[in-house]
């Protein structure tokens, strides 16, 4: 495969568990700066797409081109250091460190075991911390431990680590699920905010959400791709709405 | 207090921790208590060393190893294979088929020194020997265990099973380890006797001082962003891994310095005891160790080494007179510690310090604490004098 200028280039994708195909000849293109939402019914395969951009699955066959280098043959810390984060879609956070300590763990120096131990908590890494805080509304939770956030507050944390080590490429595997309406329209703010300046990917049932931040949606389903385009067009696609959108 | 030094010794509350504990070990029993009864404090706190670790790589990191008593045992052996060596002189052994060789291996009908053996006949070789064998082994041990991701139940049963196939090892390999007596007789260190009460009284206070330095170094790492990210490590090991850091390398480095705490006190007993057996490396050890520490607090360091005295102190009393009943009660202790105080004698006391501070607050009108008491309160501080 030549390089392209797109951030994400997947191209004839494919992972089978004992036959069965999750993900069939996928191919799907990711611009700069853009905010790529995917749905699809359950078991359609979008988990097991960001586990396998992410290294957390392997691939059987195909290719998954970050900026042009090839990620199904690095380990999953690699690819993050390669600038790729990912939100788990049950909010992932430590929940014995204080919310300032699970932004500072993100920060993306002293990676190493050596790097860890001598480690100095800059000026660099205190501002970014409160930069990110306060992007994530959660600057007044700084000292609190994280366990006792709210859900929504989770998710934002989650998505806080991620933005510490300022990834080119985000994926947020349902970031509002457990959100109320209010927590809902934040979030949304917020990710229009902070793809300004990276890619994101975001896999989201709620289709007013959908609305309010895809810039392109692609629909998933039974491991390939049903439909790719603007929302309103998928939305009217007859074979969406049989699959999945209903009626 | 400077900030470093402060960071070091977590605070000033852990300053004061840190300072009892000194207080105990370095005057309070010295002089409470005759020189045999000292001996015997000074070999459990060469268990408190394993303890120590296990608060590290347990408590911390939550890597359960069952077979601590490797490091111990290898620690120990390390030390007693040296002492023996100088114990075999040509002279006090001329009564051998083969003089100059440790009398165990005579009776086993070796005539030569084995040459894994040579490197214990200098000190300083010895010494290393403790500090580097002992983690080359949990290198090995923690790379092929941690880089597969093999980890919990499954990680504590290989070390259990690793234990006990080193304290069959050295059973059976009598000729080059004393078998089941272990290594006996040892009487000096660089000609310098061990078993006078004045060598006792310096061994105890070296012995206390590395525990010290033990702590300080578990201390260090525990506040270090190391000490983080073992916390992390242990409640979301995937969004460690996916946050960029290679999980297995940090697990691999607490699993050695564990070993190298461990195999320090091993050596410390081996020169305070005076002997060195295969019961101190199999798994009766190992999880007797385990107990100390969870007794102790397997998140408090400080309250690891009191966890250690305290049962060990109650195994001496019981043992004196129900000698059958030792074990049913350790058990039952155990099981005790784990069900309604799973954080120890530590957990129980920063309970009752926190009741202390909450009457404490209504007493005065200061204004209310933080939250939470996490070494996030100095960050600030530390943040705006940087």
């Amino acid at each position: 495969m030549s390089n392209t200028d797109f951030v994400l280039a997947i191209e004839d994708l494919t992972v089978s568990f004992d036959g069965f195909k999750a993900v069939d000849n996928l191919t799907m293109y990711i611009d700069k700066n853009e905010l790529r939402v995917v749905i699809g019914p359950n078991g359609a395969g979008k988990t097991t797409v960001l586990d396998l951009i992410c290294g957390k699955t392997k691939s059987t066959s195909g290719s998954i081109k970050f900026m042009n280098t090839e990620l199904t043959k690095l380990s999953e810390h690699e690819i993050v250091r390669a600038g790729v984060g990912r939100k788990f879609q049950t909010p992932s956070i430590y929940e014995n460190l204080s919310v300032y300590q699970n932004l500072e763990v993100s920060y993306p120096k002293g990676r190493g075991v050596w790097g860890s131990l001598f480690f100095k908590r800059s000026d660099a890494v205190v501002s970014q911390v409160k930069k990110i805080a306060d992007e994530i509304m959660l600057t007044n939770f700084l000292d609190m431990e994280a366990a006792l956030l709210s859900h929504g507050q989770k998710q934002w944390l989650e998505i806080g680590m991620l933005l510490m080590q300022d990834p080119e490429l985000l994926m947020l595997d349902e970031p509002v699920a457990g959100m109320s309406a209010k927590e809902r329209d934040q979030t949304a703010d917020l990710l229009n905010k902070i793809c300004k300046n990276r890619s994101v990917i975001v896999i989201e049932h709620d289709m007013e959400f959908v609305k309010k931040i895809a810039h392109k949606v692609t629909v998933l389903h039974q491991g390939k791709i049903l439909a790719e385009g603007a929302m309103d067009k998928v939305q009217e696609d007859e074979k969406v709405i049989e699959v999945y959108l209903g009626h | 207090m400077n900030a470093s030094l402060s960071k070091l010794v977590g605070g000033k509350q852990g300053a004061i921790g840190l300072a009892l504990l000194a207080a105990l070990i370095f005057v309070v029993l010295p002089l409470g208590v005759d020189i045999f009864r000292l001996n015997l404090v000074g070999k459990y706190l060469t268990y408190a060393f394993v303890a120590v670790s296990l608060v590290l790589l347990w408590g911390n990191g939550g890597i359960l190893s069952l077979g601590q008593g490797i490091f111990f045992g290898l620690g120990g052996y390390g030390m007693a294979m040296f002492m023996k060596l100088e114990a075999s002189d040509p002279i006090s052994t001329k009564i051998q088929t083969t003089p100059g060789i440790p009398d165990f291996m005579d009776w086993n009908q070796i005539t030569e020194l084995p040459w894994f053996w040579h490197p214990f006949e200098s000190l300083p070789l010895t010494i290393l020997a403790i500090l580097v064998i002992p983690a080359l082994f949990a290198y090995l041990i923690g790379f092929a265990m941690f880089k597969r991701r093999v980890g919990g139940v499954y990680f504590a049963i290989i070390t259990q099973a690793i234990a006990l196939i080193l304290s069959i090892l050295i059973v059976g390999q009598q000729g080059y380890t004393g078998g089941v007596n272990g290594i006996t007789d040892l009487k000096t260190m660089l000609g310098w006797d061990t078993r006078t009460d004045s060598a006792k009284y310096i061994l105890y206070y070296v012995n206390g001082a590395l525990l010290i330095g033990a702590i300080l170094l578990s201390k260090y790492i525990l506040n270090s962003k190391f000490g983080m990210l073992l916390l992390a490590m242990r409640d979301k090991e995937e969004r460690v891994r996916f946050s960029g850091y290679d999980v297995s390398n940090f697990k691999i480095f607490i699993f050695c310095v564990a070993a190298m705490i461990s195999a320090v006190g091993g050596a410390m007993f081996t020169l305070q005891v005076g002997f060195m057996s295969p019961s101190f490396v199999g798994i009766v050890p190992s999880i007797e160790m385990v107990i100390f520490c969870a007794v102790g607090g397997r998140m408090s360091l400080i309250g690891a080494v009191y966890g250690t005295l305290l049962v060990n102190y109650g195994k001496t009393v019981f043992s004196e007179t129900y000698p059958e009943l030792w074990l049913f009660l350790m058990g039952g202790l155990f099981i005790a510690v784990v069900m309604f105080f799973p954080n120890g004698l530590a957990g129980i006391y920063d309970k009752y310090a926190k009741r202390f501070k909450f009457l404490r607050k209504f007493s005065d009108t200061q204004p209310a604490e933080k939250v939470k008491a996490t070494p996030v309160s100095d960050i600030k501080e530390m943040g705006v004098k940087a």
